[in-house]
């Protein structure tokens, strides 16, 4: 009997074992290894052949010598031109740049956003949500072209700035480096609305209520309560527009100009122009090298959460 | 709205600035002239122009099809991802799976597609499978990025339910299957559809992974919609956007009143 109820939890066990390792698996196949085999091929050297690339193992055997040998050529030619050419440096900078300042903007008109939501009646914070989640279900790439429309040389920006006669003649916007943060910051605005409304909404009113009755000024109440209370969501949606920002390809290349360097393009370019699939290798590793710690840090903040809430 | 007080400002601004691009977009579809910002009276020419693009429509049946079985899969997939994640504490390598599950949340669209394309190749040249890449390997890319997106949504829902349910029907004797079946699928169905509705839209508007993971005549929508707007701005693809915006806004209706009564609950 005491065997029969061994085996029985023996296959309810296996039963949630085959649910852990079927997803498991998959993330392990589809997201984990790959990144082995871009780090493989990073350290190969581009060829003309198909895959486009030399292989790190080569397997000799010639039995007129005695030779048996397990050649491994490793090429760093790629890892060299990343650090030697500063077209690779420069478009790194540029990108954390950009990300960075991007994602100032989206905070800074984000928080009253998301404070003015927390604090709206409860009917009419579900329409403002709902309207904050809208633009993310409806295509990235219309919601970057639509600005093209309004940025370029006779668009409607343009044609609004001379008809209020603030520029005498059309200005050029599309193209440039504010495009690129015009678009950014438009596409990732959801993406910092949601965590800081998301703390700001359990902050505790009688709190501030206290700070009043004690005389505070509203900006020094903000400053000391309110600010470093909803720090976790400054956090999670900094890093949530941070870090696919550095690694931005639409934006960049649909409103940004030819020489507005940002790593994305970089690497697309190196793929689908240049066929040189070591040299985009090695700048995915890199891109990845600094993406490293705010992930690391991403994943810290989720599984504290989680921490949080699971009982 | 008087709660709000000076901060009705800057929440309409910033609403402004999320939705008048997507407005002005809608109104130049229906614009007669060619020249995309001369307003030449209303028309829907570009609507019945649509129609003769053969090479469009061609894409976007295709970005359909890859994007119903992307998100029918992924929502099995990111459904245990996400019981494990609500409903298992602790086991080894749990740190590891969290941090696998929602790493492609934030990863870098060219990194995923790069790393994808590399397997893929890599794999043919060893085992012979993927052969060619095309539809399926477009699919197995974004279900693995979208699976996560699922994995989130389920796991929010089962993490906010209580389990009394669960454990009242293992008490009475149900089977965990039977429990997972008859309890758990209908109290995390609302879910379930959002998380559908995501992965189908997620796969739907993708164009980086798709370009780097597709091989020759196999051309997403998003890939035909971009080489179009690498060269400027067209009256063609204004009225497609307001099409999928149409549809899009249906579709969240739809989902939004099948799920929000269940949702609602007070806020602590």
């Amino acid at each position: 009997m005491s065997v029969l109820l061994a085996f029985g939890r023996f296959l309810y066990r296996s039963a949630w074992a085959w649910l852990i390792a079927v997803p498991f698996g998959w993330l392990l196949l589809f997201f984990l290894v790959p990144f082995l085999f871009v780090l493989k091929i990073s350290l190969a050297q581009s060829v003309l052949a198909l895959p486009p690339f030399t292989a790190l193992a080569a397997w000799v055997a010639d039995p007129a010598f005695e030779e048996y040998r397990l050649d491994i050529t490793i090429h760093l030619t790629s890892y060299v031109r990343l650090v030697s050419d500063s077209l690779y440096v420069a478009a790194y900078l540029n990108s954390i740049k950009i990300a960075s300042i991007a994602t100032g903007l989206c905070l800074v008109i984000a928080y009253p956003m998301a404070y003015g939501i927390a604090r709206a009646t409860p009917r009419w914070r579900n329409v403002l949500l709902l309207l904050i989640i809208l633009p993310f279900w409806t295509s990235f790439l219309i919601r970057v072209y639509a600005w093209m429309g309004i940025l370029k040389q006779n668009g409607l920006m343009n044609n609004v700035l001379v008809w209020l006669g603030v520029v005498d003649q059309p200005v050029q916007f599309l193209y440039t480096e504010f495009a690129i943060y015009l678009g950014i910051t438009y596409s990732y605005l959801p993406f910092m609305v949601l965590p800081l409304y998301a703390t700001l909404e359990k902050l505790d009113r009688s709190l501030l209520e206290a700070a009043a009755d004690l005389g505070c000024r509203p900006f020094r109440a903000f400053a000391t309560i309110t600010l470093p209370l909803s720090m976790p969501g400054v956090i999670a949606g900094s890093l949530l527009v941070f870090i696919p920002a550095v690694g931005e390809f639409v934006i960049p290349e649909l409103l940004g100009g030819a020489s507005t360097l940002m790593i994305g393009k970089v690497l697309w370019n190196e793929f689908f122009a240049n066929r040189d699939w070591p040299m985009a290798s090695a700048v995915a590793i890199a891109l990845l090298v600094i993406l490293v710690v705010p992930m690391a840090a991403f994943q810290h903040m989720l599984l504290k959460q989680r921490e949080a809430n699971t009982p | 709205m008087k709660p709000m007080g000076r901060l009705v400002w800057p929440v309409v601004f910033g609403y402004a600035f999320l939705y008048v691009p997507i407005m002005l977009l809608i109104v130049y579809s229906f614009n007669a002239s060619r020249l995309v910002t001369v307003w030449g009276g209303w028309s829907v020419k570009w609507y019945v122009s649509l129609w003769s693009n053969q090479q469009l429509i061609d894409a976007a049946l295709l970005s359909l099809r890859i994007a119903a079985v992307t998100a029918t899969l992924s929502v099995v997939l990111g459904t245990m991802a996400g019981l494990i994640l609500a409903r298992f504490g602790r086991f080894r390598g749990r740190t590891v799976f969290g941090g696998l599950i929602t790493a492609p949340l934030v990863m870098p669209d060219v990194i995923i597609g790069l790393s994808l394309l590399l397997l893929f190749v890599s794999l043919e040249q060893l085992i012979g499978w993927p052969a060619g890449r095309g539809a399926t390997t477009i699919t197995l890319a974004h279900m693995t990025f979208a699976m996560a997106y699922v994995a989130v949504v389920v796991q929010s829902r089962l993490t906010s339910l209580d389990r009394s349910l669960e454990e009242a029907a293992m008490d009475l004797g149900a089977r965990p299957t039977k429990v997972f079946f008859v309890i758990t699928v209908p109290i995390i169905a609302p879910a379930i559809v959002a998380g559908w509705l995501l992965a189908f839209t997620l796969s739907l508007d993708d164009l980086v992974i798709a370009s780097f993971v597709s091989g020759p005549g196999a051309s997403t929508l998003p890939m035909v919609v971009f080489s179009s707007v690498r060269l400027g701005v067209s009256p063609e693809i204004n009225a497609l956007a307001t099409i999928i915006i149409a549809l899009v806004t249906v579709g969240i209706a739809v989902a939004g009143l099948l799920s929000a009564r269940p949702a609602a609950s007070p806020t602590p």
